[in-house]
């Protein structure tokens, strides 16, 4: 059986780096920006640093499984989108505004 | 094969972080489908083809077309998001590096050897197809119904009461 050149040139330890340094860029955007919109983007860029971090385990390990939860938290985040989108329409017509400042309506 | 992976790795890194900065949500948007491209390619330097194509599927064409189509529905084109504070911004950046360094700190140690048998054909589509039709089976079926739920889900949160105005 073929080993894949990544697999033998690159360390895994670099791809966890890799994600990390992905999954810290998510974290920081999520709290500098105002606009729901972007937050909402810089969660889906964190799934995605988790996703390369199963995706890079599971070549390296050869274990199926890894890829096969790849696939599910594509699936949950593609649900989390849509459901999330309509609220921000809807808080976007009541509101006239995507600002996380403003809904506060939750607090207390 | 080094090379392409560099190249791939500053490509998202660069693209994500233009994500976080850019004024436009717009711009966001379309960097955010570059970083999922580069990702793509690293699924394909990791043999993953099946996760490869799904990403391009779901990620840069449906999740991204959705998010475009409702910043031109709000119209969010102009560049009117007010900033947060500056000593905010300084905080959350901070606080974002901090994570970063316990993160590497405490993985740095970490010996992540590969698999003492590397079987290159895990990533295709047959044989994680394999897998999911018979070990994942009821998760698999679980996941439509959570998709019909949050279809239904949607289509409730977006319908507007009668004698409600419109946008």
């Amino acid at each position: 059986m073929e080993v894949p050149d990544v697999i033998k040139t690159i360390p895994l330890n670099w791809y966890i780096y890799f994600s990390t340094l992905l999954f810290c860029i998510g974290v920081v955007g999520v709290l500098i920006r105002r606009n729901a919109l972007i937050v909402l983007m810089c969660v889906e860029l964190m799934l995605n640093a988790v996703n390369l971090l199963f995706t890079s385990f599971s070549a390296y390990r050869s274990d199926p499984q890894g890829q096969i939860f790849v696939f599910f938290i594509m699936v949950v985040a593609a649900a989390e989108v849509s459901v999330g989108l309509a609220i921000i329409v809807m808080l976007y017509r009541n509101l006239k505004s995507v600002d996380v400042g403003i809904l506060n309506k939750l607090k207390w | 094969m080094i090379h392409v992976f560099w190249f791939l790795l500053f490509l998202a890194v660069i693209s994500a972080s233009m994500v976080v900065f850019s004024r436009n949500p717009i711009h966001s948007v379309l960097y955010l489908i570059i970083t999922f491209f580069a990702l793509s390619g690293h699924y394909l330097l990791l043999n993953a083809q099946f996760l490869a194509v799904v990403n391009i599927i779901v990620y840069a064409g449906a999740i991204m077309v959705l998010f475009l189509f409702v910043i031109m529905f709000l119209n969010l084109r102009r560049e009117t998001e007010v900033q947060k504070p500056i000593a905010v911004k300084f905080a959350a950046v901070i606080s974002g590096l901090i994570l970063l360094a316990v993160l590497l700190g405490a993985l740095v140690k970490a010996d992540a050897q590969p698999g003492s048998e590397v079987n290159s054909q895990i990533g295709m589509v047959e044989n994680l197809g394999k897998v999911l039709f018979s070990d994942f089976l009821l998760p698999f079926e679980l996941a439509s119904v959570l998709f019909l739920v949050a279809m239904v889900g949607a289509i409730m949160l977006g319908k507007r009461d009668p004698g409600e105005p419109t946008i």
